[in-house]
């Protein structure tokens, strides 16, 4: 890789980012176009280029509030920041990593509870069924989150238009899929 | 003709008419579409987020069955799982460690040899050559053509159309017999993976993009993704509480639109399986 021959030392997270994904928070010249094209900036608590700032500065305190944020659970990996970077910063693939670190060392904001809550009921049913099975992710959710109320009413609407099984769908190779689940949870603590 | 398809869970589901419009648009140009045997999730976004070797074997374990069954083209209709498949091919291409040990969680032999369409490049290489001697009653409509995140980002990987202002459904439409609009919101996120868990964020995105195609006089949203769908049409109750009024603007999965042209039967395409009634 050309930018090879400019070796600078990156150390704590901001190096583990760069060991694990490639990506180098060295290269944000903080023009914010991540940030302005971001469509949930609003809701974050930093935004992606101040997430990147955070990040170059190799500060601790700063590396354990973006482990903490919100802004990492409420990306939506849609990739628009990926697209406008004028340095072709992979920030999407970086948030993946920031978010499963965050997760392994349980500093997920409290803030993210139900996004955290959806992945892993979803996770759980592919686990299970091979398949997502939407009725199971529903009540797994609302078991999890005690959301019970929220969104009731769409169901029997769904029921109605031929939207949801009530049966789920089983592959064969369920033992397969759980291998698979099992394997590639020995280095990862969820 | 025979294709190779992966339908993906939504298309089992909340999507089925997606499946159902693919598969009779499919037929009526005698393309017999292969389901893969026993395919698993992709993983989807949730997988991403949680646990990068999880979201690469279980895209992986769908491609190795492909290749079992001697398929070498599958068409993949729904955006989320395209750009999942088409991710996992690119990254396991380039570490040959991580291929070792994804095919080692698979227990399934992988090459990588099998080449995914999105549902644009389906059409565009197998049914566009020949749309206009079949299409029998012009879609003539004012359109939006949606594209949403995944079927265009990253372009660095996915190398389909320009990543800002695409024109591939456009040009699809315009050959159905409709008028594709300009307007501003063709790649703008509608909050995807958020729907259950965030439904606000759903309701405050997709209400930007429903908000500006109708200002721009659109009267059908054309989508090729079951999220984009899903957020757009089922949600649009939370939209119109964004929005402020009740807009009833249908989105139409793009081979419903086609499947309309074709003179196709309407519940074939699962127009009666909408949240908005679809008055086009």
């Amino acid at each position: 890789m050309s930018s090879d021959t400019h070796h600078s030392v990156i150390s704590g997270l901001g190096g583990e980012v760069l060991e694990h994904t490639e990506v180098k928070v060295s290269h944000c010249y903080q023009c914010g176009k991540c940030s302005a094209g971001c469509p949930l900036s609003e809701e974050m608590d930093y935004p992606p280029s101040v997430i990147m700032r955070m990040l170059q500065t190799g500060n601790p305190v700063l590396e354990d509030k973006v482990l903490r944020s919100f802004s990492i659970w409420v990306c939506l990996t849609c990739e628009m920041c990926f697209a406008r970077c004028p340095m072709s910063i992979d920030i999407p693939k970086m948030m993946d990593f920031l978010r499963e670190k965050s997760l392994n060392e349980k500093k997920a904001n409290p803030k993210a509870k139900e996004i955290i809550a959806f992945h892993k009921s979803f996770l759980d049913s592919i686990k299970y069924t091979g398949r997502l099975y939407e009725i199971g992710l529903f009540v797994d959710y609302k078991t999890r989150t005690l959301r019970i109320l929220e969104d009731m009413a769409l169901a029997p609407k769904m029921m109605k238009r031929g939207k949801l099984n009530i049966i789920p769908e089983l592959i064969k190779d369920r033992s397969g899929v759980a291998a698979i689940f099992r394997k590639s949870n020995k280095k990862n603590k969820n | 003709m025979t294709l190779g398809f992966y339908p993906g869970c939504s298309l089992k589901g909340s999507s089925r008419e997606y499946a159902e419009s693919v598969l009779a648009v499919a037929k009526a140009f005698d393309i017999d579409l292969e389901e893969i045997h026993d395919w698993n999730c992709c993983g989807a976004t949730a997988a991403h987020n949680m646990n990068k070797e999880l979201s690469l074997a279980l895209p992986a374990r769908i491609l190795s069955l492909a290749e079992k069954q001697g398929l070498t083209e599958i068409v993949v209709p729904c955006a989320a799982c395209y750009s999942r498949l088409t991710v996992t091919k690119h990254e396991l291409a380039k570490d040959p460690e991580l291929k070792i040990a994804v095919t080692d969680a698979n227990n399934l032999p992988y090459t990588g040899s099998v080449n995914v369409l999105n549902i644009i490049q389906m059409l565009d290489k197998y049914i566009t050559p020949v749309l206009a001697g079949k299409v029998v009653k012009p879609f003539d409509h004012k359109v939006a053509c949606y594209y949403g995140c995944l079927l265009v980002r990253p372009h660095e990987i996915l190398n389909f159309d320009r990543e800002e202002d695409p024109q591939s459904l456009d040009v699809l439409m315009l050959k159905a017999g409709a008028t594709p609009i300009d307007w501003a919101f063709k790649t703008e996120c509608c909050g995807a993976g958020l729907s259950v868990s965030r439904t606000s964020s759903v309701g405050r995105l997709s209400g930007k993009i429903i908000g500006d195609a109708k200002d721009r006089g659109a009267e059908t949203i054309i989508v090729a993704c079951p999220m984009c769908h899903s957020n757009l049409d089922m949600r649009r109750d939370s939209i119109n509480e964004y929005l402020g009024e009740k807009v009833d603007i249908p989105v139409l999965y793009i081979t419903q639109a086609i499947g309309i042209a074709l003179g196709l039967d309407r519940k074939a395409l699962g127009l009666q399986r909408h949240f908005v009634k679809v008055s086009v």
